[in-house]
């Protein structure tokens, strides 16, 4: 028999001197756990599957488009036309993970815990946003990097076409932050209004899906008014629009463009603007409601 | 230094509903028991307390800070142990309750040593790694305790800790409360709907009714001079009763207990007197403090 070799000493309770971190950090740490949750990071195998599984198409996806490219030296979509091409992803994308950031805090109760912090109620809902926010531009993102990368590799023209590929590159990712921010801004609100996570995802799938049928609707209605300001009527045709109207060619050839949203662009525009500003100012309204409960 | 203090706090929902009705209290620190019944105003104090709640009037100081201008400094030493289920069941408790003290502002290796810490304090320290939604409700009241503490506070309010306990897991709950107050030195707030529960552990107790002030005092002081000796002898008890009356002792009858005040030590002497002459076979002599539920009865009737 060995003598024990380790022992366990009750030292008591430690009293804590160290530092105390102020708002910033503590609304750093609250973002990056809400990216790494978006991921299914940290979490069971079960969460990990879909968004992995998402993130796996619009990879092959690229890599695919990518490879057509470099056989065949035709461009089959730009970076801001692969974004477009994948909002159907994006939207379930949102409904699963917006749930998983909000609905979930709420229906477990955790809420006061975070709430009794020294944690602004504001800065819980703009934590969450930013992750949400983020995870889906990396899932846009990403995916135009690596079509970028193959590109760039193959290019003939040496560094020039490394930089035109560039300067192609730069619109599409500032296109998929657009689609990041107005998804995931309406994404959470809708999410925050419910602790059920089926509740929440239909919901989400309802407004970016029933609404393209408005869509439709004001597109085939006598006025031409009306019909260059139908993008108007569900999220992604909106965003669609404000790409049409900032990208142009990169989009659409530039008289398509013309014919569908005429003079109104900067409607379009200021729509966005007035939408995401308007998600956000609910969602921070709910917040403060739910931390007095 | 004062570790609460309420000054004419009110509290009213919509102009309607009154919670809160003119609270003035003040209470060092220790162990403080919050008593009351449901819907006495418990929640809504401790909330104030938090600067979760704006108080409709009054004034209201935590560990001499203001929660309703500075609600940050106030929960930065401050931990809360809410009354209800407040955890995602797929994170596991050492990832909780590390999140947590991240929030609370805690460096990241700081917070993991912190949780696994506190999580050991509270006697979780094996299971951790496990997810909480497979742990049993007197190890998530655990789970909860530690995340109150992760950050070391100065002061812990705890709603309601041992709901849905069993008497075991009860008393083990207190007893760790218990320990936090004397032995950590973390003031703590106990709120409860059961008196005889805080009172065994508290240092000083507030009751609260109808948002009204009952009592506050410390425990010490509302027990003394009031305790009573209970008499209890397997025959004779009427004999007994009769006995000591004629010593001129004001005797009562408990179910078969006779109580009788304890004046001084030699109200011991004259009933083991009484008990050997009247040669009866005493089963037991002993001193019981007078419960606290008592001393707040007779006053009920004053908020009416």
């Amino acid at each position: 028999m060995s003598e024990p070799t380790g022992v366990i000493h009750d030292i008591g309770y430690q009293r804590y001197t160290g530092p105390r971190l102020g708002r910033r950090h503590v609304f750093g740490a609250l973002y990056l756990h809400g990216l790494r949750t978006a991921f299914g990071l940290g979490r069971s195998a079960k969460a990990k599957i879909f968004p992995w599984l998402v993130v796996g198409i619009v990879v092959i996806v690229a890599a695919g488009l990518t490879a057509v490219r470099t056989q065949t030296g035709q461009v089959v979509m730009t970076y801001a036309q692969f974004a477009d091409a994948m909002s159907w992803l994006v939207i379930f994308f949102v409904a699963v993970v917006g749930p998983e950031l909000v609905s979930r805090d709420l229906l477990s109760g955790v809420l006061p815990l975070y709430f009794s912090r020294p944690l602004p109620r504001g800065d819980y809902a703009l934590a969450k946003l930013g992750a949400l926010g983020t995870a889906l531009w990396l899932l846009l993102g990403a995916p135009q990097l690596v079509m970028f990368l193959g590109a760039a590799f193959t290019t003939d023209n040496g560094m020039h076409g490394v930089w035109d590929e560039l300067l192609d590159l730069l619109p599409g990712l500032l296109y998929a932050a657009l689609w990041a921010m107005v998804f995931a801004s309406i994404g959470l609100l809708i999410a925050s209004l419910t602790g059920k996570r089926a509740f929440a995802a239909g919901g989400i799938v309802a407004v970016f899906l029933m609404t393209t049928p408005i869509v439709g609707i004001l597109s085939i209605m006598p006025s031409r008014t009306v019909n260059e300001l139908a993008l108007l009527g569900s999220p992604p045709s909106l965003i669609h629009a404000v790409g049409r109207y900032t990208l142009g060619d990169l989009l659409a050839p530039g008289a398509q463009a013309e014919a569908e949203i005429g003079q109104f662009g900067p409607v379009y525009v200021a729509a966005a603007v007035v939408l995401v500003a308007g998600c956000v100012a609910l969602l921070l309204l709910r917040y403060r409601k739910v931390a007095a409960r | 230094m004062t570790l609460l203090a309420t000054e004419s706090l009110t509290k009213t929902y919509g102009g309607r509903v009154t919670a809160l009705a003119d609270l003035t209290v003040s209470v060092e620190p220790g162990i403080i028991g919050l008593v009351g019944a449901n819907g006495a105003g418990k929640s809504t104090l401790i909330k104030i307390l938090l600067g979760l709640l704006a108080p409709t009037s009054g004034r209201v100081s935590v560990l001499g800070l203001d929660p309703t201008t500075d609600p940050a400094a106030v929960r930065a030493r401050v931990g809360y142990m809410p009354e209800h289920d407040a955890l995602p069941p797929d994170l596991s408790a050492a990832e909780l309750v590390t999140h947590l003290g991240r929030i609370s502002g805690l460096p990241r290796t700081v917070a993991r040593e912190r949780a696994s810490e506190a999580l050991r304090h509270v006697g979780l320290h094996e299971e951790r790694h496990r997810a909480v939604g497979g742990y049993s409700t007197g190890m998530k009241q655990r789970v909860k305790l530690a995340q109150a503490l992760v950050h070391d506070p100065d002061l812990l309010l705890l709603d309601e800790p041992t709901n849905g306990l069993d008497p075991a897991g009860r008393d083990a709950m207190l007893a760790l409360i218990h320990r936090i107050g004397t032995e950590f030195g973390i003031s703590v707030v106990v709120c409860s709907h059961l008196l005889g529960e805080v009172e065994r552990i508290c240092d000083t107790l507030v009751a609260i009714d109808g948002g009204r002030l009952l009592r506050a005092d410390r425990v010490a002081a509302m027990t003394s001079a009031t305790d009573v000796l209970a008499v209890e002898v397997s025959e004779g008890t009427e004999e007994l009763a009769a006995r000591l009356a004629a010593l001129q002792l004001p005797v009562s009858r408990e179910g078969r207990l006779l109580l009788v005040p304890l004046a001084d030590d030699a109200t011991y002497d004259l009933i083991l007197g009484a008990v050997a002459e009247l040669d009866l076979p005493l089963h037991r002599l002993d001193q019981r403090r007078h419960r606290v539920a008592e001393l707040f009865a007779t006053r009920e009737p004053s908020h009416v």
